[in-house]
């Protein structure tokens, strides 16, 4: 028998058993795994680093690859330390003087060009600070990779004679130079003596005040590195107190205002103790006065 | 008892662990569905903030957590509220569980759950004691609890709720608190419900099968009252009738106890295979057109609308064959006739129509049946009205509905569980004789 039409489609397949909703227990423990905070946090976080940090550990652990990366790596530093912009390529002073300025380069020591990030700016101030003649310095790096020096000289106040020495001191008692002659320097006061150096706010003072007597002025000595001496011309000393030198000081100018007492052929007028000032006299004055005190007054009848 | 005793403790101790760690989940095991809610305590201080975001107040404390997953699957292997087959129900709540963990973002180790069958039985049950120095102590309560004459609960039968409903001090009725009050005579009623000890065991294993931890069981006819009965009802007196789709619970609340409860081992599903005899149909089918056409009370209207019965049987005759409306009512009403003759019986049993108030509030999957509360008003009484469950903060339109009452309420009784006889303290002579904590109560008592 003939077909009457073409063959009926197959049939469709039987539909496949409805699937059971329900998760197995496997994947209904791993859900609630997969919930639990700490695992979550282990598995987002602890995994991925821990496999990182492994990577990272097998990759260092060849040596040869483990030097190559440090030397790139200084490579790299060095490189990012020359570039020009950290570039420092000469430096300026100011405010020093002449042999001051020949002597600090060697004093720095400094090759140019230097990296501006190898440069130790606050050691370098250190050691121009130690020299004796520079009272503070500022350094900076200013544009165009020049490093700016500016420095402030000590000026000496004083010329101290010490075991056999002539220093200039500045007006706190710094040393700011050597001198070979007294000469040199005629226009700053002479002190002497030893511990002078810690006193010298209160010499300069004490000159200061001592300005009345002019020329007469030789200097001022320290005793016993305690109290001044006024030193005159001619030999003649004040001695001072060790406390209120400068009291003591007024008091003789005073007298030598009234007086005339340092015209007088004394050696020394004694101001130590402020109750009983006490003079004495050249030889020939002593004798003097022995002389007169012998002869009777006129009216005086003996 | 000592037992259950001590297994309800573990769970309280358990559902209070949970709390600290502040994710629950809730599951109620029905016939036809299987609800699982995951609720996030906030503890106190995440109140008000909750508040804040959301505009909802803290209503009455209610607010104290949020439903964060919610899920319901079809469920299997349960008949009559109880557990026939216990891999299927398995799965089902693995589905569950699943799913509302997934929506929550949360894995949750603590489920509380309830089930509606079991044949639970009710007593009421009473015990008086003397006091001894005139001034009422915690002690006395937990000794008065333990004086309670238990009657016999019969082979097998585990203690589900015994919760005081009531105290009386000497003369004085009605207590809530007798605590520090001066009298003689302390007396407490209890209410204590008992279920089939198997049903518990089923359930139990199930529920570790899923490696989940019990942290409460609950009957689905008390929670049920809790979500859809008002403040003023649960006071007054009324009866909260749970249709569900193979057990109907009653629940019977007075001073804001229950007192009674009941079940009857009949509901939807009874519907459904009704239509499905009667109709020749497939219950799939037979579901539908419930849910779609069906109704209690009949018109002329409905002599005039046909609905196509459909089928797959592969009879071109029988699977094109229609039925008016009147006759799926004509299969529908007398089942549900049935089910609330039965409740009805079983109020009158209860002695319901003693209390005050005897409203009664319809609630359960089957409940939205159209006609279900003009049948209910001839059969029951004049005060029924329909009941949904209280709203809770972050629960999905899709389980708001009467359906799911068990499961709502189930969610207010993990956040505030009524004082149960296990939750007051052990009297000092069920302790071991030779304890430490006895010898300790020894002298506290003493000096």
């Amino acid at each position: 028998m003939q077909p009457l039409g073409p063959p009926p489609p197959p049939p469709p397949p039987p539909p496949a058993p409805r699937r059971d909703p329900a998760p197995s227990r496997a994947a209904y423990r791993l859900t609630r795994l997969w919930l639990t905070p700490l695992f979550r946090a282990l598995v987002r976080v602890g995994l991925p680093g821990f496999a990182l940090a492994f990577a990272a550990g097998l990759w260092l652990s060849d040596p040869a690859r483990n030097a190559a990366l440090a030397e790139r790596l200084v490579t790299m530093v060095e490189e990012f330390r020359q570039r020009p912009e950290f570039l420092v390529r000469g430096m300026t002073i100011a405010g020093a003087s002449a042999p001051l300025r020949t002597a600090l380069p060697a004093v720095l020591d400094l090759d140019f060009p230097a990296s501006s990030l190898a440069l130790d700016l606050d050691g370098l101030r250190a050691r121009i600070e130690a020299i004796d003649v520079v009272r503070s310095a500022e350094l900076r790096i200013g544009a165009g990779g020049i490093l700016e020096i500016a420095v402030t000289e000590r000026v000496p106040a004083v010329v101290w004679r010490h075991a056999a020495r002539l220093d200039l001191l500045d007006d706190s008692g710094h040393r700011v130079a050597g001198i070979l002659d007294r000469a040199a320097r005629p226009d700053l006061p002479l002190v002497a003596g030893e511990g002078a150096e810690e006193a010298v706010p209160e010499a300069l003072a004490l000159l200061a005040a001592a300005g009345p007597f002019g020329s007469r002025v030789r200097g001022l000595v320290r005793m016993g590195a305690r109290r001044w001496d006024l030193v005159l011309d001619r030999g003649q000393r004040i001695l001072l107190p060790e406390t209120g030198a400068r009291t003591a000081l007024e008091r003789a100018l005073a007298l030598d205002a009234a007086e005339d007492l340092f015209g007088r052929d004394i050696v020394a007028l004694d101001l130590r103790l402020d109750r009983r000032p006490t003079l004495r006299l050249a030889p020939a004055a002593m004798a003097e006065l022995v002389r007169v005190r012998s002869q009777p007054l006129p009216g005086d009848r003996r | 008892m000592t037992d259950l005793y001590q297994s309800q403790r573990t769970m309280r101790r358990m559902r209070r662990a949970a709390i600290e760690r502040g994710v629950v989940a809730v599951l109620d095991v029905g016939t036809s569905k299987i609800a699982c809610l995951i609720l996030r305590f906030d503890g106190p201080e995440g109140a008000p903030a909750a508040a804040a975001a959301t505009g909802v107040g803290p209503m009455a404390g209610q607010s104290r957590f949020r439903v964060i997953g919610a899920a319901t699957t079809r469920s299997r292997g349960v008949r009559f509220g109880e557990i026939d087959a216990m891999p299927e129900t398995e799965r089902a709540i693995r589905t569950a569980v699943q799913a509302a963990q997934k929506l929550a973002r949360a894995r949750v180790d603590h489920v509380i759950a309830c089930f509606a069958g079991a044949a639970p039985r009710s007593y009421g049950i009473a015990g008086e004691i003397e006091i001894a120095d005139g001034i009422v102590s915690g002690q006395d309560v937990a000794r008065v609890l333990a004086a309670s004459d238990l009657p016999d609960l019969g082979e097998g039968r585990e203690v589900l709720h015994a919760q005081p409903v009531n105290f009386a001090l000497d003369h004085r009725s009605g207590l809530a608190d007798p605590r520090s009050q001066v009298g003689h005579r302390l007396a407490c009623d209890m209410h204590l419900l008992t279920v089939e000890g198997t049903a518990i065991r089923n359930l139990l294993h199930c529920i570790e099968r899923c490696d989940l931890e019990l942290a409460g069981l609950a009957s689905s006819a008390y929670v049920a009252g809790l979500a859809s009965l008002v403040e003023d009802e649960q006071e007054l007196g009324a009866a909260c009738i749970d249709i569900g789709g193979g057990a109907t619970g009653i629940a019977v609340f007075y001073k804001k106890h229950m007192i009674h409860a009941d079940s009857v081992r009949m509901g939807g599903d009874h519907v459904t295979a009704d239509i499905a005899k009667g109709l020749h149909v497939p219950a799939a089918n037979a579901e539908r057109i419930k849910t779609v056409f069906g109704g209690l009370i009949a018109t002329g209207m409905d002599d005039r609308e046909m609905i196509d019965l459909g089928g797959e049987s592969g009879d071109w005759e029988k699977d094109r064959r229609r039925v008016s409306r009147t006759e799926l009512i004509g299969i529908m009403r007398p089942r549900v006739e049935e089910i609330l003759e039965d409740v009805r019986a079983r109020l009158d049993a209860a002695d319901f129509a003693s209390l005050p108030s005897q409203s009664i509030v319809l609630t359960g999957g089957a409940s939205v049946m159209p006609g279900l509360d003009g049948l209910a008003a001839r059969i029951l009484g004049g005060q029924v009205r329909l009941g949904r469950p209280l709203r809770v903060l972050g629960l999905p339109q899709a389980t708001s509905g009467p359906g799911c009452a068990a499961a709502v309420g189930l969610c207010l009784f993990a956040a505030h569980p009524q004082d149960e006889w296990w939750d007051f303290e052990v009297p000092a002579d069920r302790y071991p004789a030779r304890s430490l904590r006895r010898a300790m109560r020894w002298f506290r008592d003493n000096w």
